[in-house]
C-alpha cells in the first residue's frame, strides 16, 4: 500500500526541490509523522507544538478536503492522490 | 447560481453609439449582447488592491466595459512593481497608486467612473467602503487583509472574487456567496506569523498575477452576467511551472463562526487574529510590514542596529562577524561582503557558525525579515551577542550608499 504526495512549491525549500514524494502512512498523522522523519525542515515548518499538522494547511484526498472525509480518522487507501494546500496570501504590493 | 441581487430592479443604463462600437466584440456574443453590456455598465465592481493581481483585474474589467470600478490602495508606485503591475508606468513611479491607475484606466476606456479610495483598508472603515459596490475583488497581499475582506463580505452579503499568488503558485475562488463557502471555511486560521513569506521576501513570477487576476476578473464578469459556472464552492490551483490547472472541491464549513454560525457579527482586530503588529498607515506595505523592526531598539529580545551604526562599526574596525543570511542568486545583485549563509541552511551550519558564538554577530538580510529570524535561531542555539541590521541591505543601499542597486 503506498500513496503519492504532492506539496505544493511553498514547501519545496523545506525538501530540497522534491515535489512528489510516495508514503505508506494509512492516516493523517501518519504521514505528518513520516513527511516530517523524510523532510526534517518540512515537520518544522507544517507541524504545531503538539506535532500536528498546522490548521493553515489544508490535506485534500483525491480531490476531497479531508475534514470532509473524517479528518485525522480517515483511512488512505492503495494509490490515494493527497494534496497539501496552505494558505497563501500574496496580491504583490 | 448567484446573480447580482438588483440590477434587474434598477433600470439598466443605455449605451452610446460610441459605447456600442467600442463593445462590438461583446454585443455579437449572445451570452453577454445588448443587455448583459447594460449589466456590465449599471454594475460597481470593487478592487481590494492595485498591485500585482489589482492591476490586471481593473485593466480588464475596465476594457470589459463594468461602469463604475472602486480602488483601494495606499500605496505609491515603486519602480520594482513594473514587473508585474501593469496599470502603472515607468513615468509614474511615486505616484499614489490610485491615481497612476486611474490614468491608465480612463486612458483605455473613458465612459467608466474610478473611484478612488487612497486609503488603508482596516475594520473601521471596511463596511462603509464595501457597501456601495456589487462585488469585491480581492487582491491583497497579506492574511489580515484577507480575513478582513472575506468577513467584511459576509456582513454584507457580497461576493468576493478571491485571488492569491505565491512564487509559480496561484488560487482562486468565490467566495461569501450565499450558497457557498467563505474564506473561513477554507482556512479557518492564518498561518503563525512569519512562517509564509511574502512575495517581497519570496518573489514571484510577475506573469503569474496577471494569470490568476484574469481569472478574478473572468468570475466577476461571469457574476454579473449570470452566466457559466462561477467557482464558488471550487478553490482553482494554478501552477505556471506546470502549467496544470486543477480543481478541488470547497464545502461550506457548517462550523465556520462567519457564514455557518454567525457567531462573529461585526469585524474584529485583525493584526491580533493574525498576531501581528498593526502595520504603519504609510509608506509601502512591504516596508510597513516590518517596521516594528527598524522602529525599535530590541525586538524579541533581539537588538536591532542601523546601517548607520554598522558603517560607524565598519570605519571604526571593531571587532565583530557580520553575517548575509539571503540566497545566493540575490547575493550576486548586492552584497556587503559578508559571508553567505542562507537562512535555511543556518540549522545545519550551527557547526561551522560555532566558532562566533561569544562574539558580536551582526546578521544582515534584504530587509531585515529574514535576518531577524536567523538571529533568534542563533540565539536560541547559544549565542551570546547577536544583533540585526534594521532595513538590512536596501537601507544600505538607501542610505549609505547610493551606488549600490536596489531589488
Amino acid at each position: 500500500m503506498s500513496i503519492k504526495v504532492l506539496l505544493p512549491t511553498a514547501f519545496i525549500r523545506h525538501t530540497d526541490g522534491v515535489k512528489k514524494v510516495d508514503s505508506v502512512a494509512t492516516n493523517l498523522p501518519g504521514l505528518v509523522d513520516d513527511l516530517g522523519v523524510k523532510f526534517p525542515a518540512l515537520g518544522a515548518h507544517i507541524k504545531d507544538e503538539q506535532g500536528k499538522l498546522r490548521p493553515f494547511i489544508n490535506v485534500y484526498v483525491n480531490d476531497e478536503d479531508i475534514r470532509f472525509l473524517g479528518g485525522e480518522s480517515h483511512t488512505f487507501e492503495d494509490g490515494d492522490e493527497i494534496m497539501l494546500i496552505p494558505s497563501i496570501a500574496g496580491g504583490c504590493v | 447560481m448567484p446573480t447580482m441581487p438588483d440590477l434587474k430592479e434598477v433600470a439598466l443604463p443605455e449605451l452610446s453609439n460610441d459605447e456600442i462600437s467600442r463593445y462590438s466584440r461583446h454585443l455579437i456574443l449572445p451570452e453577454v449582447g445588448f443587455e448583459g453590456q447594460q449589466k456590465l455598465k449599471a454594475a460597481k465592481v470593487l478592487c481590494v488592491g492595485t498591485g500585482g493581481l489589482g492591476a490586471p483585474l481593473a485593466y480588464y474589467l475596465a476594457a470589459a466595459g463594468i461602469g463604475t470600478l472602486g480602488l483601494v490602495d495606499f500605496d505609491v508606485v515603486d519602480a520594482s512593481n513594473l514587473q508585474r503591475q501593469i496599470i502603472h508606468s515607468t513615468s509614474t513611479v511615486g505616484q499614489l497608486k490610485v491615481d497612476s491607475a486611474e490614468k491608465k484606466l480612463k486612458d483605455l476606456n473613458p465612459y467608466m467612473n474610478v473611484v478612488k479610495h487612497n486609503v488603508m483598508l482596516r475594520s473601521d472603515n471596511a463596511l462603509e467602503i464595501f457597501k456601495d459596490y456589487d462585488i469585491i475583488a480581492d487582491g491583497t497581499d497579506n492574511f489580515q487583509t484577507r480575513y478582513l475582506v472575506n468577513d467584511a463580505c459576509v456582513l454584507l452579503n457580497k461576493p468576493n472574487a478571491y485571488g492569491s499568488i505565491f512564487r509559480f503558485e496561484g488560487q482562486a475562488s468565490v467566495f461569501a456567496t450565499e450558497e457557498g463557502p467563505c474564506y473561513r471555511c477554507l482556512y479557518p486560521e492564518p498561518p503563525p506569523p512569519g512562517l509564509v513569506p511574502s512575495c517581497a521576501e519570496g518573489g514571484v513570477l510577475g506573469i503569474l498575477p496577471g494569470l490568476v487576476g484574469v481569472i478574478q476578473a473572468t468570475e466577476v464578469i461571469k457574476l454579473i452576467l449570470g452566466i457559466g459556472e462561477p467557482l464558488v464552492g471550487r478553490l482553482l490551483l494554478v501552477d505556471s511551472l506546470s502549467m496544470s490547472f486543477r480543481t478541488l472541491k470547497l464545502r461550506k464549513n457548517p462550523k465556520c463562526p462567519m457564514c455557518g454560525t454567525h457567531e462573529i457579527k461585526e469585524l474584529i482586530d485583525y493584526d491580533q487574529f493574525c498576531g501581528i503588529a498593526p502595520p504603519t498607515t504609510t509608506g509601502p506595505l512591504e516596508v510597513a510590514q516590518h517596521a516594528a523592526v527598524g522602529d525599535v531598539p530590541v525586538q524579541d529580545g533581539i537588538p536591532q542596529i542601523t546601517v548607520e551604526e554598522l558603517k560607524a562599526k565598519r570605519d571604526r574596525g571593531d571587532d565583530f562577524v557580520l553575517i548575509d543570511v539571503r540566497e545566493p542568486h540575490e547575493y550576486r545583485i548586492a552584497n556587503l561582503g559578508a559571508p553567505l549563509y542562507p537562512l535555511g541552511e543556518i540549522g545545519s551550519k550551527l557547526n561551522e557558525l560555532a566558532q562566533y558564538k561569544d562574539k558580536e554577530v551582526l546578521l544582515h538580510c534584504r530587509s531585515g525579515a529574514r535576518s531577524q529570524k536567523a538571529a533568534l535561531e542563533l540565539k536560541a542555539a547559544g549565542f551570546s551577542n547577536v544583533k540585526n541590521v534594521a532595513g538590512g541591505i536596501l537601507a544600505w543601499a538607501e542610505k549609505i550608499d547610493p551606488t549600490m542597486p536596489k531589488y
